[in-house]
């Protein structure tokens, strides 16, 4: 795949990814062993039909390839970018077993482009009208997926978004250079061609419950898809002090609100120009806060991570780009405490260096801190992408709606009901922290369950 | 300013009028917001498509109008920014209603103390905590006359109105606390005092309240981007733990509040702000002899 060069990418957010053109792509498509049994299929979460597609590539019929992704996925520009593929379908493709699997996810991005810059976006024919209307809480992945399964069923479909923005984390997560925000805007274009209708600025338990939704608003079904949006903070000494953000905050602040363009845009976010700056966690997230780190000018770009580089659960790639951007990757080491100045303002983190023990609940080795190992760090900013949980506006103002001890929603595995006649929960309010395609599957399930419901009234 | 935004049509402004120099009250057609919110509440505001989150409460509500009011402080280029438009205009987001509402009930005896712009955060709450049957006694203070604001619509729900000004331009002279210790001195049972204004002056009424250990609710302004609890900025540390005002807030108890840490916390981003706000004025008040400060101070700024 080419790519920006490390030393100019690391100070813009364009995208790091230039995409293949039309000659990178039939080479790499040639490689496709057309399996009978594809388990690059199975491996997709949503199912995406990759042989087909791939054998379209082949013929020159691009846009034909596209619609053949777009039956099982409606964001294929964003998911060629952002999937874990090494997990899924390239983990599974035959060719990974002797040489490097089919890039799948770079030729996925491609059809896609394609479709996109000329123009020629062939969206699907909608049943007819079924007279039936379904609100759909939160637009990110899970929320946009399921809509675009109802809307093409005939029913009515009104997503709800408390930010300003459609998207979700495609918008206030992920950054720029990883997703370009245009992408996500065409997309969320076609389904509004499609006959999704969208409203910003609700924030469904305060501005408008779901019982509000069912009963006064008169909708037939509800999809709760809120997302994992509650930060989790290590709760160690000096967490309030100047400097200390969480992921989700910084990365709303320089993504939704373009801090990186101030002031040009009104929102600011700490001058990292000339700073020393940390990241503690090894996800996604924690790769994205870092790398936009370092466009915002940062001296010392580090990731502090408590497990080695082989338990970071960020796609590999994205660790590949930012070593090349030049991140310092601090692995078995963990902060204890945030020191700060008398002003209030942090100045350095002291770390402890761990090691790795037994394997613990997640199958993973469980790090042990290293006695006597603690140093200091100087450091002007951190940033904490330890994780995050539900948030609870929706459950907490919708009584009858049950709760895990985690506090996500319960919903059946095979049909994503809730204890709640005629509300649905998909994605990570139910799962937890998960990916962009993983939520999306969860949609599409729930698409199909609602549509079921909606035809036969069944709970 | 650009209205192109998505949500342009929705947010209309239907009135406006200064209250005070500086102080400027809104109607703001928000009929989603109208029919839920209740006092103690607030919304997040963005005034156009490049412009920053700002919270800021609901000082009242006409669901059947479908309409909220807002009492604005110009201070940083957004509330001023926001405090040059007029009725007619559009913002370009009016996100809420966010934050749990006051604890309204029978108390009993009620200090509310409004300083400055303040008593338009405090008015809603007074006003349901009179409804609700308390006896109601409220301290207004502001630096000096002209800064006295909602006096009127105060006195109307109030069993008592007490007025201080720093500068003694208007009724008493000397602080909202000063008055507070004089009704705390008279034996009468004060069961609950509410205090919201500057922070200075909620630490006060907090101190003067403690050794009687007499109630008292505050309302923090932290500095906040999406007001649902998402990303942890408005994080105050209450009785040591972390509280996000958004919402766990914005009301807690004043006893228990590190007013310290909110301070330093507020202080975050006071260049940025700082810079922000010298080139709105200095856009917006552009003339043939006009001279930039800002670029005069900054000239490698002109470059970029």
């Amino acid at each position: 795949m080419p790519e920006q060069e490390p030393h100019e990418r690391r100070s813009n957010f364009q995208e790091v990814n230039l995409g293949l053109d039309f000659e990178l792509a039939k080479q790499e498509a040639l490689r496709c062993l057309e399996c009978a049994k594809p388990k690059c299929v199975d491996g997709c979460p949503v199912g995406v039909k990759v042989k087909e597609f791939i054998a379209l590539i082949l013929d020159g019929k691009y846009l034909e390839a596209a619609a053949k992704i777009r039956e099982d996925d409606v964001l294929p520009a964003v998911t060629g970018r952002v999937c874990p593929q090494e997990d899924q379908c390239e983990g599974a493709c035959v060719l990974s077993k002797k040489f490097s699997p089919l890039a799948i996810g770079y030729l996925e991005r491609f059809v896609a482009d394609y479709e996109r810059q000329t123009g020629q976006i062939g969206l699907p024919q909608n049943a007819p009208p079924t007279g039936k209307r379904v609100a759909i809480i939160g637009s990110g992945p899970a929320g946009l997926s399921c809509a675009g399964d109802l809307i093409q069923k005939g029913h009515q479909v009104r997503v709800f978004e408390a930010l300003q923005e459609i998207g979700g984390v495609l918008i206030y997560g992920i950054p720029e250079f990883r997703l370009p925000k245009e992408i996500v805007r065409q997309e969320v274009d076609n389904m509004r061609r499609m006959g999704v209708e969208f409203e910003t600025d609700v924030v469904v338990g305060q501005t408008v419950t779901v019982d509000e939704l069912l009963n006064e608003e008169g909708y037939d079904a509800v999809l709760v898809a809120t997302g994992a949006g509650l930060p989790h903070f290590l709760n160690i000494p000096g967490e309030h002090l100047c400097g200390v953000y969480s992921a989700n905050e910084f990365l709303t602040r320089v993504n939704l609100m373009k801090a990186y363009r101030f002031p040009e845009y009104d929102q600011p976010v700490f001058d990292c120009r000339g700073k020393d700056v940390a990241v503690v966690g090894g996800g996604n997230t924690a790769m994205d806060a870092i790398r936009c780190s370092l466009r915002l000018g940062a001296k010392n770009a580090y990731l502090v991570y408590r497990r080695s580089e082989k338990e970071m659960p960020a796609r590999i790639e994205e660790v590949k780009h930012a070593k090349e951007e030049g991140v310092q990757l601090m692995t078995l080491t963990n902060p204890v405490e945030f020191l700060g100045d008398e002003k209030g303002w942090l100045r350095a983190a002291r770390c402890i260096k761990m090691e790795l023990g037994a394997p613990d609940g997640s199958g993973r080795r469980r790090p042990v801190p290293l006695k006597g190992s603690e140093f200091e760090l100087p450091l002007q900013m951190v940033i904490i992408a330890a994780g995050t949980s539900g948030n609870p506006l929706v459950q907490s103002t919708t009584p009858d709606l049950k709760t895990n001890k985690h506090g996500y929603i319960e919903a059946a595995e095979d049909t994503l009901k809730t204890s709640k006649k005629g509300v649905f929960a998909a994605g990570d309010i139910v799962t937890g922290g998960a990916t962009v395609i993983l939520a999306m599957g969860a949609g599409r399930k729930a698409a199909r369950a609602i549509h079921e419901y909606l035809n036969n009234g069944q709970w | 300013m650009s209205t192109a935004a998505p949500n342009s049509s929705r947010f209309q402004i239907v009135e406006a009028r200064f209250l005070a120099p500086d102080v400027k009250f809104f109607r703001i057609a928000a009929p989603r917001i109208a029919r839920k919110r209740k006092a103690g509440q607030f919304v997040i505001v963005r005034t156009h498509a490049q412009g920053e989150r700002i919270p800021l409460t609901i000082a009242d509500s006409d669901a059947q109008a479908g309409t909220i009011g807002i009492i604005v402080q110009g201070v940083g280029k957004t509330t001023k920014q926001l405090n040059s438009m007029n009725a007619g205009d559009y913002l370009a987001d009016v996100v809420g209603p966010l934050g749990k509402p006051s604890e309204i009930k029978l108390f009993g005896t009620v200090v509310v103390i409004g300083g400055g712009v303040g008593t338009a955060i405090a008015y809603p709450t007074a006003k349901a905590l009179k409804a609700a049957g308390n006896q109601v006694l409220s301290i207004v203070g502001a630096r000096t006359k002209e800064l006295v604001i909602l006096e009127a619509e105060m006195r109307a729900i109030s069993d008592e109105l007490h007025i201080t000004t720093d500068d003694g331009s208007y009724a008493e002279k000397g602080f909202v606390t000063d008055k507070l210790k004089a009704l705390m001195g008279t034996g009468r049972k004060i069961d609950l005092v509410l205090a919201i204004g500057p922070i200075p002056m909620m630490r006060a009424v907090a101190e003067t309240t403690r050794p009687q250990r007499i109630r008292t609710i505050v309302s923090l302004n932290p500095i906040m981007v999406d007001g649902t609890g998402m990303c942890g900025g408005c994080r105050v540390l209450v009785d040591g733990k972390s509280q996000f005002a958004c919402v766990d807030g914005p009301e807690f108890d004043a006893h228990r509040v590190d007013f310290d840490m909110l301070v330093k916390r507020n202080a975050m981003y006071r260049d940025m702000e700082r810079r922000s706000l010298e080139e709105f004025l200095c856009e917006s008040r552009p003339g043939p002899t006009h001279e930039c400060r800002l670029e005069k101070q900054n000239p490698e700024l002109a470059r970029s």
